[in-house]
Parts: C-alpha cells; sequence; structure tokens
C-alpha cells in the first residue's frame, strides 16, 4: 500500500494531532471532523472550536481482521468514544487490556502512531484514546 | 410518469469464479436477462458496481458491458452508491423508463471482489465509510457494525444466540437456491461457535467476499405483456443517505435513512408494511438484518432480533426474510447485491421459488444499504 503525496495527510494535522473541530455560530452545535455546513440548522458560519480530548466510551470492538495497512497492529480496541462538548469520535483505544473497556468508561486523547507504510516511508499519526490517568490526587 | 415493469431477469451463481472476468460475469447475467424478457437490443444499460477500480482495476463499466454484450452505441454508464449500487442502478433504470426517455432498458449488478487479497478487499470496501476519519483510525465495515451491535445488545438486551438466527435462516433458505454461494444448512450452535472477527461479532454473522452478476431488464407497464405474461411492477422507489460517519448520527440504533427511503417507497406504493409479503433485507451483517426489520415498519424498536429467535423470519412466518438465503448464504457480491434481492424478489412474485417460495405474495420490498447505513435504497415490486 504506497503512501500518497504527504499533502493529503498534513492538511488534517490540526483534526488529527489536536482533535480541532468546528461549532456553528448560529446554533451552537459542535461538530467532529470539522464541516462547512452545519448539519442541524444548516448555518455555513462555523468557527474552529479545540475540543478537549475527555470523554466516555459509548461502544467498542477488538478488530481482528483489520484492512490492509493494520495487519501488524492486530487486534486492536476501537472505540466510539463521546466527547465532553458533545460529539462522538471513532478511535482506536491503548493503553488498555481488552477486560478493563467497558460500557461509560472514562477516556483521553493521546497522540499516538497510526501506522507506517515501508520502512523509509511516512509515518501517521493520529488521536487515540486511553483510560484517564488517576493521579495521587484523585 | 409512466408504469413500470420487470420483464426479465438473470443472474450468475455467486461464488469464488476464479475462472470468470468481471465482464464475462456481466455479460453471461444480462444476456440470461435478455433472453428472458426475449429482447435482444436494449435502449440503455445502468451498471451497479461499487469498486471494480479497486478491486480489478477496471472502470468505465457502463461501456465494457454494452460493448461486449454487444449492445451498439446505447447509453451506458456506472452507478455508485457502496454496497447500495444494485439497489440504486434498478431506480436508474426505472426513471429511465417512467421519464418516457427509453422503452426497454437493461440494468446489471456485477462485483469481482475474489481478485484481491483478503485484506485489501476489506480495505477497498472501507473507502466506502468516512476514510479519512474511520477507515484512517483502522475501522472496517465489520467493526463499524460490530460498534452498533454491541450498543444494540447492551439497550435491548439482545443475545448473540439471537442474532445467530439470523444466519441459521439465510443458510436454510440458501441451501435450496441454486444461485446462492453457501447452499448448507447449519445450526444455532454452529454460528455460536464461530469466531469472533471484531467483538461481539462473530464470522456468522458476516457476509463474505465473493464474485457475482445480476440482471433485470425493464419496460413500460402497458407494453410489458408484450414480453411476458408475467410482468412485476415497480411500484414504487425511495432513496436516501445519512451521515458517512457512524459516529455523526443522531441515534445510534436507528437507520434514519432506511426510515426516509422506505417512507418515500411506501408512499409511491400506496402500501403500508403489513402490505409486504416478502421482505429481502440487507443482512450484509445479522445486526443489519434487525435494524432493517424494525425501521421498515414491520415491528417496534428492539424486537427485531427477537423476531429472529421466534422463527418468524422464516418463509412462512409473518416476516418472510432472506428468502433465497440473502447476503449471508445466497452471498453479497456489493455492487450486484440489489439486482439479486431484485431477480429473488421476482421469482417470489411469479411464483417461481421452488422449494422457498412464499404463499401466493403480491407484494415484495428489497432493502439495500450502502456503507454504516449511510446510502439505502428501498424498492416495491408488485404483481400484475
Amino acid at each position: 500500500m504506497p503512501a500518497m503525496q504527504v499533502s493529503r495527510y498534513w492538511r488534517h494535522f490540526k483534526e488529527k494531532y489536536r482533535l480541532a473541530g468546528t461549532k456553528c455560530k448560529k446554533c451552537g452545535k459542535i461538530h467532529f471532523p470539522p464541516r462547512q455546513v452545519c448539519n442541524e440548522c444548516g448555518s455555513r458560519e462555523m468557527e474552529e472550536i479545540q475540543l478537549s480530548g475527555k470523554g466516555k466510551v459509548v461502544s467498542w470492538t477488538i478488530v481482528r481482521n483489520p484492512p490492509s495497512g493494520f495487519e501488524y497492529y492486530k487486534p486492536y480496541p476501537l472505540a466510539l468514544v463521546e466527547l465532553e462538548e458533545g460529539p462522538i469520535v471513532l478511535a482506536q483505544l491503548t493503553d488498555v487490556s481488552e477486560d478493563e473497556i467497558d460500557f461509560g468508561m472514562e477516556v483521553e486523547m493521546v497522540t499516538r502512531r497510526i501506522r507506517e507504510f515501508s520502512e523509509d516511508g511516512i509515518i501517521l499519526y493520529g488521536y487515540k484514546f486511553r483510560p484517564v490517568l488517576k493521579t495521587s490526587k484523585d | 410518469m409512466r408504469k413500470v415493469a420487470i420483464i426479465g431477469v438473470g443472474a450468475i451463481p455467486v461464488g469464488e469464479h476464479w475462472g470468470t472476468s468481471l465482464r464475462d460475469m456481466a455479460v453471461e447475467a444480462l444476456l440470461n436477462a435478455m433472453d428472458d424478457a426475449g429482447v435482444d437490443k436494449v435502449d440503455s444499460l445502468y451498471v451497479g458496481n461499487m469498486a471494480s477500480g479497486s478491486f480489478v482495476e477496471q472502470e468505465n463499466l457502463g461501456t465494457l458491458i454494452a460493448d461486449f454484450a454487444g449492445l451498439g452505441h446505447i447509453p451506458a454508464v456506472k452507478i455508485e452508491a457502496a454496497c447500495a449500487s444494485g439497489g440504486a442502478a434498478v431506480q436508474e433504470g426505472f426513471k429511465a423508463v417512467a421519464s418516457g426517455l427509453d422503452d426497454i432498458v437493461a440494468v446489471v449488478g456485477v462485483e469481482k471482489m475474489t481478485d484481491a487479497w483478503p485484506t485489501d478487499a476489506t480495505r477497498y470496501l472501507a473507502y466506502a465509510s468516512d476514510a479519512e476519519y474511520e477507515l484512517f483510525n483502522g475501522a472496517s465495515f465489520v467493526a463499524l457494525n460490530a460498534l452498533v451491535m454491541r450498543l444494540y445488545m447492551k439497550e435491548f438486551g439482545a443475545t448473540e444466540e439471537d442474532f445467530a438466527h439470523f444466519a441459521v435462516n439465510a443458510h436454510k433458505n440458501g441451501a435450496n437456491n441454486p444461485y446462492a454461494m453457501f447452499k448448507k444448512v447449519i445450526k444455532v450452535e454452529t454460528a455460536l461457535r464461530s469466531p469472533y472477527i471484531a467483538d461481539p461479532l462473530k464470522l456468522f454473522d458476516a457476509s463474505s467476499v465473493c464474485d457475482g452478476a445480476a440482471a433485470v431488464i425493464l419496460a413500460p407497464l402497458d407494453k410489458a405483456k408484450e414480453f411476458t405474461d408475467t410482468p412485476i411492477e415497480i411500484a414504487g422507489i425511495g432513496r436516501a443517505v445519512d451521515t458517512i460517519n457512524l459516529a455523526n448520527r443522531r441515534e445510534l440504533l436507528r437507520l434514519r435513512a432506511t426510515i426516509e427511503a422506505s417512507r418515500r417507497a411506501y408512499k409511491m406504493a400506496g402500501v403500508e408494511p403489513k402490505d409486504i409479503d416478502v421482505i429481502e433485507v440487507h443482512d450484509a451483517f445479522t445486526i443489519m438484518a434487525a435494524m432493517a426489520l424494525e425501521d421498515l415498519g414491520f415491528v417496534p424498536k428492539g424486537q427485531g432480533a427477537k423476531v429472529a429467535s421466534e422463527g418468524q423470519i422464516a418463509v412462512d412466518g409473518d416476516y418472510p426474510i432472506q428468502t433465497m438465503g440473502g447476503l449471508k448464504a445466497r452471498g453479497h457480491p456489493v455492487g450486484a447485491t440489489g439486482v439479486y434481492q431484485t431477480v429473488e424478489a421476482v421469482w417470489q412474485l411469479r411464483i417461481d421459488a421452488g422449494k422457498n417460495q412464499v404463499p401466493d405474495p403480491e407484494i415484495a420490498l428489497t432493502q439495500n444499504i450502502g456503507g454504516t447505513g449511510s446510502n439505502i435504497t428501498v424498492n416495491i415490486l408488485r404483481r400484475v
């Protein structure tokens, strides 16, 4: 699976490296991924919003027969995560064992390697979610 | 708008056709349908196909198939709506006849999937997801459906065993269909013993990679009797989209596109769910069959898997689905599936479905899903 032009990947850095979404200036709906037109009210007036990256697991699966490009990483957990701000995001879970995952599990976004192409090819990074790290204060 | 009838159907058996190319599969199915209708030329051709560019590095299928079927300089295009390409192509053919632009229109659905490596096939299918945000993160359609299935099981208390009954029903009916990929009866235990491919979704909850081609010939209803004694009217069509990204749905357990598409089709046909005698749902995954029964209006939300485990989906049950094996046993050659469903609905309405004949049906419905419920066609056929 050859990589494409690097521009294909860097144009999405804002969404994939720091979870930037859009917020509708008319109705306040928050979208991820970003949209030009609000899918709630139809407005075209959007502003960028930085999402917190905090959320809860809505559903999850373990991918055992992945699409090509991901064979090396199998099996891996994939989840729908509902962010504090409202939008649901599809992402891999990381730093977690299968039997720890549950409905409502609190997770936070981290930047991780998604996959590599060839030995001297580009490396794709993006967001994954891990269980919220508890500090001694918690 | 003119009324439209199906005057001929044809198909090749679904399977792993290592010795046959995409063009030869499509031409064979098309010629079978033309022979069934008794026509040797058509005014236009619509090809339902999802991903020939990825699977066999061939696009421009309208030209390819018209050329090799010897159809001359007719208008011919490919129609793509992910796994709903076949159902959408039937609808485009319908429009051509209904509008008065063409009289005799051919629709062929074709997909050649087995030339690709299995993991590549999984990738090519996932190009129909929101690839930049779903496939990019390692999602396949199996995984996306598994996310829905787990949530459904939690919300409605459905079990893996409930879902297994869809696979059992499909295989039971597929066993009597000479065009089915899997002609083997299975037990609930067989399905439950199969390995997880994306927990809680198991191998027997999913349709498999395969090859196939099916075709129908359309004509104005008022001319249909010139060609056949048993024309089948396309009484209603409906199509609708939803968010391409599963995560963006307003409700994760409701296929809004099924609700909208079926509402349009029921309205055009002037019928209600209770009038439907044969239901061909898009059971690419057992969870989709359960949700189809609900969102098409046959059973209340949350009851879809339950009616399967109670046996109500059998050929002689209240909700006969997968009557010729469904996507699970007949097979799911993606872009061809919607046309196979149409062919099978015609067999049922012609009283030509053999051992799987639904008793004296008048009206059949086909539901064809593209993406994770993101592009859905519903067609309603009626005996005349």
